[in-house]
Parts: structure tokens; sequence; C-alpha cells
């Protein structure tokens, strides 16, 4: 029994850390979306520099899902160690490739699946002389072995080796070589092409393969950032060092050949924080990009932040919790950590991009609500958003756009004022006006994360106490407001499940989109579905629940943060948020909330 | 302290600096430190340097940590904006306010519980990068507003008010910063105003982090017999090494010295630092020299003060970074946005 699939399948890679496999699984992928396909890539690596296993996952669909579906059509087995499970996770009637220079025995074996031997470290250790090219090249000899396998359009994976290599023709060279060595292997042992494969589409035109800490660094680059400090931390790092390359292109001043950006690695995350809130507190755009621990780390100057409100950007890239955790898989797990991060009566704005695509967008929203509300906004973003390759449309920019600044007095007004004070509503929106050190000296104030009143005076009397944090209090009203409304897919093209709907965040939605349709397609409901953007809530949240009799709340974590939040902050019944969990550190596939969303509608009908 | 407002009204006599401002320009709000507090002797000598060379205070940022010391830049210079952080973690905020305007005149007050212990690291590593700002440590011995517990400074053997002896040995903070690569480091004391005004000046003007180690007796919790940081203590036992003078570099250097004691350094803007060698075997411009006489002098029990090392050819971190003149903060959003046009460009290599 053999599966046969066009333009609809998975394969997945498992290497070894540190052997390049990377290079040779992301050209893979590449090739795929050349010939137009939609094509995303996902990477399960472990927390090591060598020797420990990889994973690489391609999912090839012809209808454009971007998530996991939860299944494997075909394996690469390049790792002894994890063979016996990489053959176990292929499903019934699909293929697995190994490199059979080495016996198998004490291997399992399955009558389902079809096992393909190729002698890739034979072949290598003939063709190519150092140790290193006899590594690296079993990986690129594999792919070649796939072109034949798959139907892989040679052009574009000889075309991509040009690009990749154009100032190192004689690597270009080599990599050729070790493509046909295996291309001419499988031609000549097996029946090519397997009824899994590939034909060219026009899908992918307008569209980008990239992660997002890369558009969430180049995010910030259009939104007008100039200062970034951060420590590094998986999985966030990379946003940082997006920045910087794009500052380094982009941002060297034409005329004086200076740099137009200040980028300072700190020596821990208190230290990056404290960097980003005095570079605001100076009126410059300044952002710092972490995990869950670097949160809990920063804790204690994001409470000074609320209460002597000033702005600031976070990215968290959030990683599987609770402490160290697992530091190289997802979760959406700092959400509650994050609302309220700091001692006492402390809130926070959040974001949640749902895909790299926010995280572009997402950046000069999070700019924007951050000198406008003069508070820190937290865009929690995750492994699966910042470090996997999605497909996106290419993302477009409005060069209309200016940065709001909020509400700053220059040195105008300020002269033409009688007194400034730092904490007065003066337009009744809960936001004071500030002003700029260097400006005016009738603009002087002092910060501080003691108690004050709204002049800006030190205070310890508990009516201007409660004064200033009651208009913190309103302030937040006014945060949901400004901040992006959900997201509502609804179909009404045909009849809407009435009693259950789906609410959820960030980058479940790639998964949840395919359900929906899955389940539309089986028969099983028309679901509608919230995707929440941000926090403070939005009016538009708490008006979709009351709909239904139950929403499901679909969320990467265990103990259903989100849920939390919604019940805490919008008082709704707990028993009318139901929550559908997944926590294992993989991305959820769209598989898994077809399966639970069916268990919890029958449940539900029960009831 | 006081609860009395200051008048606003100022003696028309009063003499002005060079852009019109008199001494009563540079104060602050009443202090509520401790009457007799060394720390309130600082600031009123802090207000004295930035009157003598006639900076405007709004050009001025005051940043400080959490404590009686941090406290006291609301002291001085009301027309500057102030920032009093967290604990410890002043020089972070140095650092990233720096980094948005470098054209600002930069003050850290901290003391030796804030730099010394909760934020010995942010202190390294501001050092590290050569913020270019003037840091003060008003160095007391002991946590004052949690009443009276050693601090990290306290000298092993010095007593506690009620009669303990501190058994661990002190972290120095002017052998720490020399050390660590510090480019102008200094030791006062806040009852000598004289010799602090001219080491403040210099410390101002240093293109780089200019740090100052100030003795500064707490009369409440240390200022007992047994403390080696009282003001009976520091006094008998002062040694003063190096005595600083500072020509803003408009001025002329009127005072006749005899050159053979007499050393200057012309300062990146032009300014002068003159540096009168009290004691002539001593060469300010030397780590190795500097950290072998202190150390000489803190085995003897004394305390050595004066602008102890200097290294006029400094790059301060935006020198390293290669930043723009302009301040990050003030550059037009045109400068900043790449455009639509350069978007489609970087996309094209995302195929």
């Amino acid at each position: 029994m053999t599966t046969s699939k066009l333009n609809d399948f998975v394969i997945k890679l498992a290497n070894v850390n540190g052997t390049g496999s990377a290079s040779a699984n992301g050209m893979l992928m590449k090739s795929i979306f050349r010939m137009g396909i939609p094509v995303t890539g996902k990477n399960f690596f472990p927390s090591n520099i060598q020797g420990l296993p990889t994973w690489y996952e391609i999912r090839v669909s012809k209808d454009g899902y971007l998530c996991r579906s939860g299944k494997v059509d075909f394996m690469v087995a390049m790792n002894a160690e994890t063979y016996n499970a990489d053959l176990a996770e292929v499903d019934p009637g699909g293929y697995l490739m190994y490199d059979s220079t080495w016996p198998r025995k004490d291997m399992s074996d399955r009558s389902d699946v079809t096992v393909l031997g190729i002698p890739l470290s034979a072949m290598c250790n003939e063709a190519f002389e150092s140790a290193r090219a006899k590594v690296l090249m079993k990986n690129v000899a594999y792919v070649g072995a796939l072109v034949a396998l798959l139907d892989i359009d040679m052009s574009m994976v000889e075309n991509l080796l040009k690009e990749t290599f154009s100032t190192k023709p004689n690597l270009a060279d080599a990599n050729m070589q070790a493509i046909r060595m295996g291309f001419d292997y499988a031609m000549e042992h097996f029946d090519c092409p397997l009824p899994l494969k590939l034909a060219p589409m026009d899908s992918t035109v307008g569209h980008v393969i990239v992660d997002g800490n890369t558009t969430a660094g180049l995010g910030a680059v259009y939104a007008g950032a100039t200062v970034t400090s951060w420590y590094p931390i998986t999985p966030s790092t990379s946003l940082i060092d997006a920045f910087s390359l794009f500052c380094q292109q982009l941002r060297k001043d034409s005329d004086t050949g200076e740099n137009n950006y200040c980028v300072i690695q700190a020596e821990d995350e208190l230290s990056a924080i404290g960097m980003v809130l005095g570079a605001n507190w100076n009126g410059a755009r300044a952002f710092t990009a972490t995990s869950g621990p670097g949160i809990s780390l920063m804790s204690e100057f994001l409470g000074l932040a609320y209460y002597a409100e000033i702005p600031a950007v976070l990215y968290d890239v959030q990683r599987v919790s609770p402490s160290t955790g697992m530091p190289t898989r997802t979760q959406q797990c700092d959400i509650v950590s994050a609302a309220y991060a700091s001692h006492g009566d402390t809130k926070h704005v959040l974001l949640f991009p749902a895909d790299p695509t926010d995280c572009f967008h997402m950046s000069q929203v999070a700019f924007d609500l951050a000198e406008r509300l003069q508070t820190p906004v937290i865009v929690l973003t995750d492994l699966d958003i910042g470090m996997n390759d999605w497909m996106i449309p290419e993302i477009e920019w409005d060069d209309s756009y200016q940065p709001d600044r909020g509400k700053v007095y220059d040195a105008k007004q300020l002269k033409d004022m009688d007194a400034f004070y730092r904490y007065l509503d003066v337009d009744g929106d809960a936001i004071p006006w500030r002003t700029l050190p260097g400006v005016d000296a009738k603009g002087a104030y002092f910060v501080r994360g003691s108690g004050h009143n709204k002049f800006g005076g030190y205070t310890e009397k508990s009516d201007e106490y409660k004064d200033v944090v009651d208009r913190l209090r309103r302030k937040f009203d006014t945060a949901a407001t400004l901040v992006p409304a959900p997201v509502l897919n609804i179909d009404d093209s045909k009849p809407r499940e009435k009693s259950f709907a789906l609410v959820s965040i960030g980058s479940c939605d790639a998964a949840i989109r395919e359900a929906r349709d899955r389940m539309q397609q089986d028969g099983q409901g028309n679901l509608d579905y919230m995707r929440i953007q941000a926090f403070p809530f939005n009016n538009d949240v708490a008006d979709f629940i009351a709909r239904y009799e139950q929403v499901f709340i679909i969320e990467q974590n265990r103990d259903a943060q989100l849920r939390q939040l919604l019940t805490v902050e919008l008082s709704i019944d707990p028993n009318r948020l139901v929550p559908l969990l997944s926590y294992d550190g993989m991305p959820v596939s769209s598989h898994f909330i077809v399966e639970g969303v069916s268990k919890l509608m029958k449940q539900g009908h029960a009831a | 302290m006081s609860f009395l407002k200051k008048p606003s009204i100022s003696h028309p006599g009063l003499p002005k600096n060079d852009i019109g401002l008199t001494i009563r320009d540079y104060e602050g709000a009443m202090s509520t430190l401790c009457a007799g507090c060394g720390h309130d002797s600082i600031s009123s000598a802090i207000m004295q340097a930035y009157y003598e060379l006639s900076v405007e205070p709004h050009r001025v940022a005051k940043v400080s940590g959490i404590g009686c010391s941090s406290k006291t830049p609301t002291y001085f210079l009301g027309g500057a904006h102030g920032f009093n952080s967290v604990h410890g973690r002043m020089p972070s905020i140095a650092t990233g306010a720096n980094a948005a305007n470098r054209e600002l005149n930069y003050i850290g007050v901290s003391g030796d519980g804030d730099s010394l212990s909760i934020g010995l690291g942010q202190f390294g590593h501001a050092i590290r990068r050569n913020i270019n700002m003037m840091y003060l440590i008003e160095n007391n011995g002991v946590y004052g507003l949690t009443k009276g517990q050693f601090s990290a400074s306290a000298d092993r053997g010095s007593t506690a008010k009620k009669g303990d002896a501190n058994p661990y040995s002190p972290i120095d903070p002017v052998m720490l910063a020399i050390s660590l690569g510090c480019t102008f480091v200094g030791r006062g004391f806040s009852g000598d105003k004289e010799h602090l005004v001219p080491m403040l000046k210099a410390a101002i003007r240093h293109n780089g982090f200019a740090f100052l180690d100030i003795i500064s007796p707490c009369v409440t919790f240390n200022d007992h017999e047994g403390s080696t940081k009282s003001y009976a203590h520091t006094r008998a036992n002062l040694r003063e090494t190096v005595h600083a003078d500072f020509t803003a570099h408009h001025e002329e250097i009127v005072a006749q010295i005899d050159p053979g004691e007499y050393k200057k350094i012309t300062m990146h803007d032009g300014s002068r630092v003159g540096f009168q060698r009290v004691d002539e075997s001593y060469d300010p411009t030397s780590r190795i020299s500097a950290l072998s006489y202190i150390e000489e002098h803190r085995e003897k029990g004394e305390v050595v003060t004066g602008l102890l090392y200097f290294e006029e050819s400094s790059s301060e971190m935006h020198s390293v970074l290669g930043s723009s003149q302009q301040a990050m903060a003030t550059l037009p959003y045109k400068k900043l946005n790449p455009g639509a046009e350069t978007l489609a460009r970087i996309q094209s290599r995302w195929r």
C-alpha cells in the first residue's frame, strides 16, 4: 500500500545537529516554493550546538495551509539514533529514505511503509576529499534523490545553488555534483517519481518565505526604532540580529556615514530593559527582545515603567516553560506573566501576532501604542512564528505612515504655559502629557517609582496616591479602545453553528483556519472563530463571546492562560469558556484541533 | 530636615555666571535628609560645579537608583529632568538615556549599597562601555533607610552603631573602577568642598565615564567611634594625593604654581585639568602606579583622595558604536524610514 498524493503531503527530515542539514533542507523547501506550490518549513531543533537530533518538517499544501497537519508522509531518516521513532511516525502508506551505507540490523521494520535505502555516505566518501565535505554533501545528495523521487524541478535547485554560491563557484559545482549523485542513484534504483509527487502551480506569486523574527526586526526599523538593547536568549536572538543587520544596510546616514541606530548588547535582561526605559524617557523609540525567563528578570523595571508611565516595546518570543523549560520548543505560556508582570497592581498592553506579517505590522502598532499610552507594550510572539519559515503575502508598506509620538509638549508649548505638571489628566482620556529632557527647564520633572501625586511630586498621602493609580486604571479603559480589535472569522455562506464558537490567539491561527475548513467539509459544523489581537480586551471580545452558549478557548499552554485573563478581566462565567490546550512544545496541528473541537462539541451537546 | 519652603526670591547682588544665572538657579527642592548628612554637602558642591561651568540646567539629565544618595538629585538642579530608577539599576537607565541623546550632560548619583551590592554588575558594565557621564558614589559604608546595616564598602572591623564589627573585607570602588578600565577615577570627601568642586568640574567635562567615590558620613548610623566612615576618622586619615584644579577652555590660568609640582592636561573640549601633586611620587596617568599607591596606603589605614587616575584619550560608547552626532531622539522619521521601494527590494531576497 502506498500513498498517492499530489502537492499535498509532509516531508520530515531527521538529522544530527551541526551537520549542515539546515541549508540543504532550506534549499529543498525553496525549490518547492519556486515551483509555485505553497509550502512551509518548521524546525524542531535541540538546545545544543552539535550532536543532538534535529528535525525539519516541510509541509507542501496546494490549498495553502501553513500549520502542521500532524502527519508525516515522507521521512528522510539521516539519524540512526532516532531511526526507530522516525519510522514509527510515518503515516501508513508513507515512505522512508535512509542512508543504506550502514546496516539497519536491530532496527524495526514496517510493512506499511516503503523504505528506500541510498548509500549516501559511501557515495560522498568516495566523491569528496575533505572530512567536512563528506558530511555536508550527504545532505545535498539526499536533496538530489528527492528531486528525482518527488519530481522537483531541477532548474529550481540549480538556480538556488548558483545564487547561494554566487561568489564561490567551486562550492556551487561541488553541491551540484552531490545533487546529481543522489538524483542519478534514485532514478536508477527506484520508480521515479513516486505516487507522492509535485507538479508546478502558480500559487506562490506575490508571496515570500520568511520567519517572524526577521519581519519583527524589520518592522521595528520601519517603526523608526533607533535604540535596542537585549541579552541573548533563544528564541529571540535572531530578532535583534535581523534588526542589526537591516540597520547596517539601511540606517547608515548617506550624508555623514554615521549610524542612525544604536544596538547595545546588555549584560543581562535587567540592564536591557533599563536601557530601553532610559532611551524612551529621552525620546527615542527603543525596544528589547527576550523570552519568558527574560520577562521574569525585567519585571521590576516593567512595574516602574507602568507606574512612572514610560513607553517601551518588548518582543517576547515565547518558548516552553516553566523555568528554563525547553528553550527550542514553542508555547504560548507567558500570557499571564506578561499581562501582570511586576509586583502590585500592574498591568501591561499585549499584542498577539499570528504570523510574520503581523510581526511586521504590529511593530509599528506597538511603538505607536507605547508612546500614545506612555506604557510598555509587549508583543507576544512565539518560537513557531519567530523561527520557522512561513509563506506569507509580500508585506506592503504605506509610505504615508507617520509615527504617533503621543502627547509630548515641545519647547514652544512649554514656553507658552504657566507651569507643567506631569500626571494631570488634561484631556479626560486618562493619558497625561509628558516632556523630554533637554528641551526646556519648565518641562523638568522627576521620574520616580515611589508614590507620586498628579503634579509629579513625591507623596505619601492616601488620596493623592489613589488619584494617580485610579487614573492609571482608567488609562487601560482608553487602551482597550485603541488596541487592534479582534479578527472575526464568520462564514455566512453556509449554515453556522449557533451554540459554539472558537476563540484563540497568535500562532494557533493557521491550524484553526485549516481545522474549520476540514470540519465544514466533513459536515461537523461551521464554527465562528474570533482571534484576539490584543490585551486589554476590546469591547468586541466580550460581545462575541456573549453570542454563544460556550466558546472553546484554544491556546498553547497547560493552564489556559488566555481563558484566565478572559475570566478575570471580563467577568465571564468560566463554565462558558472551555479550554482546548496543546502544550507539548510542538506547534499545534490542525489534526489536534479537529479532534479536540469535535470532542468538545459532543460533550457540549450532551450536557 | 525642614518642612519650610525655600524662598523663591534671591538677592539681586548675587554673582552671575557666563550665561547670566546665579547659584540659586542650580538649586533643587528642599532636602529631606538628616541634618548634617554628608550628601547635602555633595549636592551643594554639585550645584557649585555646574554653576561655575555655566551649564544650562535643562541640558543636564540626573539619574539615580534607590537609597539616601539616590534621593539627592531632587535637591539640586531643579531645572533638569531626573530619573529615580530602581535599586542598583541606574547605570542601565543612564546608558539608554545616553544612547538616545548624546548631547545632554549626565550625572548619576548612587550609593555604596546601590552600586557595590545590588548594582555591582551594572556599575562595572557602565564602566566597560565608557558611557559619557559623571558617576558619583556617595559612600557612607551603611544602609541608612533600612536603619544601619553594613554595606559592601564597610571596612573589616569597622563597628556598627550597636557595636558589632564587620567581618568582611570591603569592596573599594576606586580600585574596582581603575582595574575595570575606568578612564577617570577620583576620591573625595563631602567635608572638603574646596577640593571636591574642581574634581566635579573636571569629571563633568571628561569625555567618557568619570567616576568619583565621595566619602560621605552618615550622621545617624555611621558617625560613631569605631566607624571608619565617620567625619572624625575620615579627617584624621585622609591622604590627599593629587589635588586637581580645573580651567574651562576659555579661561586663563592665572595662578602661578611651581611647574615642578604641576602638570596640565588638556581635555577634549579644550578645558584643562591641572594636577597639583601633593605627593610627588604619584603618577595619576599610570594605572599600576595608582593601584599600588592606593593599596599601600590602605594598608596603613589611610584614605587616599584626589584625582587618582585620568586617561584623556578615551573612546566613549558612541564613538565605539559609530553613532550619529545628532541625538537618536531627534533624528527625523524620514531619515529612519527606508520606504516602500526598499521593502520590495528586501523581500525579493525572500523568494
